[in-house]
């Protein structure tokens, strides 16, 4: 019974999620939402905005520096926990050491 | 890794490796790359050099208080650059609007605070990937 059921409601969802896909539209396709005005304003006046020729540094590093600097910090946050964790480990061990040689 | 061969190619190649980091960085807007890219470069050079070196020199070339010092500089160093956008009269981060060089495009210094940007980058992941590296291989 427990097996019919979530047969049952994994069926479900497999006909919402194909059909949500058959709706998306195709790769690449000119249609797409994504493929908007905004692209058309980087492509245009990327130039004449920041001088720069490579036009996803001038979106990385100007348009949007501000998410970069929210990437820097990703990174900075992830060095400060993995170093905060391991250097407590490398601490024990020295003084573990330090201890056996005393004794 | 105790390899007169290994020891040797990794001594004669990673000069070209930085060399070529460097150039990825500084040519960010330029030309494909950028400051992830190139300071990923700059930072497997190293790994490479610890690899094939052992932790000991390699930690005498890098230590690990220069790289946490060059950690925190890069990041500081973007902020410090987004600030001078207000001092000179332009939103945080502002490029042309708070008249940085901006030059003729296609040279490398040009672009206003693009190039400075992707500095700051390539060093602040650069030293990620050596410290984490560092930290990491410490534990044996």
């Amino acid at each position: 019974m427990k097996k019919l059921m979530l047969m049952v409601v994994l069926a479900g969802l497999f006909v919402v999620l194909v059909s949500s896909i058959l709706k998306m539209p195709a790769l690449g396709s000119i249609d797409n939402p994504s493929y908007n005005e905004v692209t058309h304003y980087y492509l245009e006046n990327t130039l004449d905005d920041t001088k720069a020729v490579n036009v996803i540094a001038a979106v990385i590093t100007d348009y949007r520096a501000f998410d970069t600097l929210g990437e820097t910090t990703v990174l900075f946050t992830s060095i400060a926990a993995v170093i905060s964790v391991l250097q407590i480990s490398h601490h024990k061990k020295e003084k573990n050491k330090g201890e056996k040689q005393h004794g | 890794m105790d390899d007169l061969i290994v020891k040797t190619i990794t001594r004669l190649i990673v000069p070209f490796i930085q060399l070529y980091g460097i150039f990825i960085i500084l040519h960010g807007h330029i030309s494909p790359g950028g400051g992830f890219s190139g300071g990923a470069i700059l930072g497997s050079s190293i790994i490479l050099f610890t690899l094939s070196y052992g932790l000991e020199r390699a930690s005498k070339k890098v230590p690990h208080k220069i790289s946490a010092i060059l950690e925190s500089a890069g990041i500081l160093w973007y902020i410090f650059i987004g600030l001078i956008g207000i001092a000179l009269g332009g939103t945080f981060l502002a490029n042309q609007d708070s008249g940085f060089f901006m030059g003729e495009a296609g040279r490398i210094l040009s672009a206003g605070m693009i190039p400075l940007l992707t500095v700051a980058i390539g060093i602040k992941v650069a030293s990620t990937m050596v410290t984490l590296f560092h930290t990491i291989i410490e534990e044996d």
